[in-house]
């Protein structure tokens, strides 16, 4: 009697433990379900001992379904919950063999009656254990005895029918599942390494016996290629994670300052990334096929310096200026030739060159977009108020902090949020003079329109001055008048900002929101600068264009003239060799924009190292040295060490990487020279920062502003494609330079490619498909499908709620189900009047708890409705 | 580091890349760090207790305000005094890592703030909570009145089911829609 009520229970258990592990992803949530319950007995228990409430939340988890399997078994024990966890382990294979053997006749029909007994005889089991603890703690041993009489049997499986096969099959996979799902476990990790040894030894023992004849062997191979390539997963995980560069270095910083200065450097990082495969795209199939497989340099004209420019062709500063030698080779776009297929591999690189133009812009939106996403899907919705304090409360603390100063200032910003939040709540404190704020704030928006507008201007003017210069001839000017407009750039990029910030003092803002008001305003600065320049480098591209076309007939004069004077002079000499420097030759607009960004980048990246050895470093040694000799104290006083302006340098990587964007057709070499910036910039930063920098005074998590970044990024990708698109599409190149010379439009050369490379049926079909009338109705679809696409992401995030639901509901049921078994038995057993009473309490509030979030998840669910519904009509 | 990993053995290494969200380079650093704090006569790495005072030396934790809860409920001790063995070093540094997931970090969380053990969050938790957040310095501590004040807020915004205390469900569902609770959660050695 006594044994076939233990194997009943050890199947109940066994089935409860399935359940338990079916929905690892879900034993959290269960968990918190029960949670209540568990803090109800919990408590209780505190009370009488100590020793009782050292087990973690798994432990007990996991106690009742220890309790149903050793309700069945014996009703005496009361044993430290530790021994008991292995105890059941150990019984769970026992059970196996044992089930195995004895009751192959079971049917799954009775097996749930005897569940049912088995869950009351938990109740009755709870509730005595209940009452005796509360007397006394029999520390009983003798049950451990009793467990190891029974002597483990031999498995053979080849006794085994079909059916029980499949049961075992199910046990191993879910043993499996359990050991995926061990990490996600908030246990203690001697537990979990107890449970993962058993499980593995239980999978290891079994998953021999599973499959017969052929399907075992093949079951086998399988198990051992899937713990294979599990292995190699994790090497791989290892390995990358040794190969992220830069770690230690960020994670230095991330200490010292916190995760926002951090972020910037991850940012960096990051972009380093792009850029390196921007770098490798155009290295790899653009540069390095022209100069190895093309025409070597001086043989044609475009790839000679000019006579006139060759005595000065090798001086530094002409090299500088990216001129000379620089100017006419594979940096730039002028260099490379016109030839559809070079070398013995016939690469077609004038294909390859528009091809890598293209993918370049395209790689950069997809990854800029991807991360957009995923850094979405990992924020969720997070900009609802609606837990305002409750973040304060519970997020603010930056646990990467190790740095005190850092956390000195981290606790003043937190009261000082605290506070502020405080106050907004009570709105007690109203303007006191709407009147002056809102003229001060109009004030200062007037302001800053104007720096805006001058400073444009400034650019605008600088530009066609410096075109003035170049007509006049380089060398009769100063070395301010060459650089002026790269100069003006970065000076403005400099010090617009400061005045911002001055004048955004004006305003009042709460910090929060006068950051992104300084974010746009910088924003707004970098943007109409770019584009003032663009704008009055268009002026120039227009200007060489008339000056081009002048070029190209006085060089039919001039050939006509060289013919005729070679004929004239001797008829029989051989064809006249001309010197390719002698060539006259175009102005070649595109090396001339190319070199524009080129000298901009290099003047930006010069600037901002200067900024940051002047500002940073020269400032840190003066205050730290004079601080010895000066009258008041330097380093809490007037200049101080200086902080770390994110925003400010997030703000100049984004427009940085613009610029790039938008050159790089015209110069390949941009990302090459971006790479290396940012490669100097991380050292040199790091360094910086770590030597002379002081931790922010309001210390801002930078995560939430994360997408915001990677927003700016994309404005500015599509921004700084414009530009490069339009130049591409309704200039024509020009005529002796450049993989496109003479040719209509550069895009031309696709066409050229499909009429020659590709079977004729090819090209038909290519040119109905980009007949307007194929293309125009496809937009239109596209419009629908990309309104399904968001509409669909807001559809599973509905799903996700309606999910939760789902759960909370089933669990509901669950409990009431529980809880009606509780009172039948209570009914039966009419003297435990008291544990009854007890349950209830259990029971009530959690029951509450679950409607109430249930309920406040419907009300979102239909906020989401409201904002589909708000979709559609826009 | 071949020494470390020979000592560390390459079954348990294994198995503790398993069973936490760190990798072979974190544990071994790990490894490191924790047979930095032991003295110089207690060579058993793996079995031996940090005393939690000596635990609180690493500058990772030193100026966190909840270092001691922190220690408090990783610890696995019977006599409840914060020290850490390394298993329970790593269980620390897995719940605080880079991949761990959020339930994982907003369980701890949870933990760490229940400052009394007793599975909610209640008035005196947050009080303490909130002084912990403010610092111990008079001038950043908030008065009497605006803690009465933030205390009725926050239960007012995460009490759901009005019990006058958060449990976990709650502090759970309001953490989990935090946009970044997740990455600043995180201590890195």
């Amino acid at each position: 009697r006594h044994r076939e009520k233990r194997v009943d229970g050890d199947i109940v258990r066994r089935k409860r433990g399935n359940e338990r592990r079916k929905g690892a992803s879900r034993a959290e949530e269960g968990e918190s379900q029960t949670r209540p319950e568990r803090i109800d007995r919990g408590r209780r228990k505190r009370t009488r001992s100590h020793q009782d409430t050292k087990g973690s939340e798994g432990d007990e988890e996991v106690q009742p379904k220890i309790q149903s399997g050793r309700a069945a078994k014996t009703r005496k024990h009361t044993k430290n919950e530790k021994t008991r966890k292995k105890e059941e382990e150990e019984k769970a294979e026992k059970g196996e063999g044992k089930e195995r053997h004895g009751k192959r006749k079971k049917t799954s029909a009775s097996k749930k009656e005897r569940e049912e007994v088995g869950g009351k005889h938990t109740m009755k089991e709870k509730a005595q254990e209940v009452k005796r603890k509360k007397h006394m703690k029999v520390p009983s041993e003798e049950d451990d005895i009793d467990e190891e009489v029974d002597e483990e049997e031999e498995v053979r499986p080849e006794s085994l029918s079909s059916e029980e096969l499949e049961k075992l099959k199910e046990a191993v996979d879910e043993r499996k599942k359990l050991i995926q799902a061990l990490r996600g476990k908030p246990w203690p990790i001697k537990k979990k390494c107890v449970i993962l040894r058993e499980s593995q030894e239980f999978v290891e023992k079994y998953e021999g016996a599973l499959g017969k004849g052929k399907g075992r062997k093949l079951y086998a191979y399988k198990v051992l290629m899937s713990k294979k390539w599990m292995k190699f997963q994790r090497d791989f995980e290892n390995f990358k994670t040794a190969c992220i560069p830069w770690e230690m270095k960020i994670k230095e910083i991330e200490s010292h300052f916190g995760s926002s200065v951090a972020s910037y450097f991850i940012f960096l990082r990051w972009m380093y990334g792009i850029n390196m495969i921007l770098f490798c795209l155009t290295f790899g199939l653009v540069m390095v096929p022209e100069a190895l497989m093309g025409r070597p340099y001086g043989t044609i004209p475009r790839k000679t310096v000019p006579r006139a420019e060759a005595t000065s062709a090798m001086d530094f500063a002409v090299l500088w200026d990216f001129g000379g030698y620089a100017q006419y080779s594979v940096l730039f776009y002028g260099y490379y030739n016109n030839q559809r297929a070079v070398g013995w591999l016939k690469f077609r690189m004038p294909l390859s060159y528009f091809l890598v133009g293209v993918g370049t812009v395209a790689y950069s939106y997809m990854v800029v977009i991807r991360t957009m996403a995923r850094n979405a899907n990992e924020s969720g919705v997070g900009d609802d108020n609606s837990f305002n304090f409750n973040w304060r409360m519970f997020t603010s603390w930056d646990y990467l902090i190790g740095n005190p100063e850092t956390a000195d200032n981290k606790f003043a910003s937190i009261t000082t949020s605290f506070k502020e939040a405080i106050l907004e709540e009570q709105e007690s404190q109203k303007d006191d003079n709407i009147h002056l704020t809102r003229f001060l704030r109009v004030l200062a928006n007037f302001l800053v329109l104007c720096c805006l507008a001058g400073s444009g201007y400034l650019i605008y003017f600088v530009v066609r001055r410096s075109q003035k210069f170049a007509l006049d001839g380089l060398e009769n000017h100063t070395w301010w008048e060459r650089n002026e407009v790269n100069m003006v750039m970065s000076l403005l990029g400099m010090f617009c900002p400061m005045l911002f910030d001055v004048i955004s003092a004006l305003e009042n803002y709460h910090p929060r929101v006068a950051l992104q008001w300084q974010l746009g305003r910088i924003f707004a600065l970098f943007l109409g600068n770019l584009y003032t320049f663009i704008i009055a480098l268009m002026d120039e591209i227009n200007l060489k264009r008339e000056e081009e076309n002048i070029i190209k007939f006085n060089i039919t004069v001039w050939e006509a003239s060289l013919f005729n004077g070679t004929v004239s002079v001797n008829s029989t000499a051989p064809p006249v060799t001309i010197e390719p420097a002698d060539v006259p030759r175009g102005p070649c607009w595109e090396t001339m924009v190319g070199q524009e960004f080129v000298r901009l980048i290099i003047s930006d990246t010069m600037t901002t190292y200067i900024t940051l050895l002047i500002g940073d470093f020269l400032r840190a040694v003066l205050v730290r040295f004079l601080n010895y000799c000066w009258c008041w104290d330097l380093e809490a006083g007037f200049p101080s060490y200086s902080e770390f302006d994110v925003s400010g340098n997030v703000l100049g990587l984004i427009f940085n990487q613009g610029m790039i964007w938008m050159g790089a057709f015209y110069a390949p070499c941009l990302p090459a020279l971006n790479v290396l910036r940012l490669h100097v910039s991380m050292y040199l930063q790091c360094w910086a920062v770590m030597c002379c920098n002081v931790p922010q005074e309001r210390v801002f998590k930078a995560s939430g502003s994360n997408n915001f970044y990677m927003a700016m990024l994309l404005v500015i990708l599509f921004l700084s494609t414009l530009p490069a698109i339009y130049t591409i599409v309704t200039i024509p190149p020009s005529f002796d330079c450049g993989p496109f010379s003479g040719k209509q439009r550069m895009f031309d050369v696709i066409q050229e490619t499909l009429e020659s490379d590709f079977p004729a049926w090819f090209g038909k079909v290519f040119s109905y498909a980009s007949n307007p009338g194929l293309v125009l109705p496809f937009m239109l679809l596209m419009v629908p499908i990309l309104h399904f696409c968001t509409l669909r992401w807001f559809l599973k995030s509905c799903n996700d709620l309606f999910y939760i639901l789902f759960k909370q509901n089933e669990e509901n049921k669950k409990k009431n189900k529980l809880a009606a078994l509780k009172a039948q038995m209570d009914l039966e057993e009419a003297r435990k009047g008291s544990s009854r009473t007890a349950q209830q309490q259990k029971n009530s509030p959690s029951l509450q708890d679950q409607e109430s979030e249930a309920f406040y998840y419907i009300e979102n669910k239909k906020k989401i409705k409201r904002k589909i519904e708000c979709k559609n009509v826009i | 580091m071949g020494t470390t990993a020979s000592q560390l053995g390459k079954d348990l290494l294994s198995e503790y890349q398993e069973l936490t969200f760190l990798t072979k380079q974190e544990i071994l650093l790990a490894y490191k760090r924790f047979s930095e704090l032991l003295g110089k006569d207690e060579k058993d790495v793996l079995h031996e207790r940090v005393p939690m005072d000596r635990i609180l030396t690493l500058p990772e934790l030193k100026s966190n305000p909840f270092r001691k809860r922190i220690c408090y409920v990783f610890s696995t001790s019977d006599s409840k005094n914060g020290s850490l063995t390394f298993e329970d070093f790593l269980d620390l540094l897995s719940a605080f890592s880079d991949s761990a997931t959020m339930e994982i970090k907003s369980h701890y969380a949870f933990r760490i703030f229940d400052f009394d053990d007793d599975g909610t969050l209640d008035c005196g938790d947050l009080e303490k909570l909130v002084n912990c957040l403010t610092g111990e310095t008079d001038e950043t501590k908030l008065t009497a009145e605006e803690m009465r004040q933030l205390i009725s807020n926050i239960l007012e915004e995460s009490d759901i089911d009005k019990d006058g205390t958060v449990n976990l469900s709650e502090f759970q569902h309001v953490i989990s829609r935090s946009p970044d609770f997740v990455s600043s959660f995180k201590i890195v050695l």
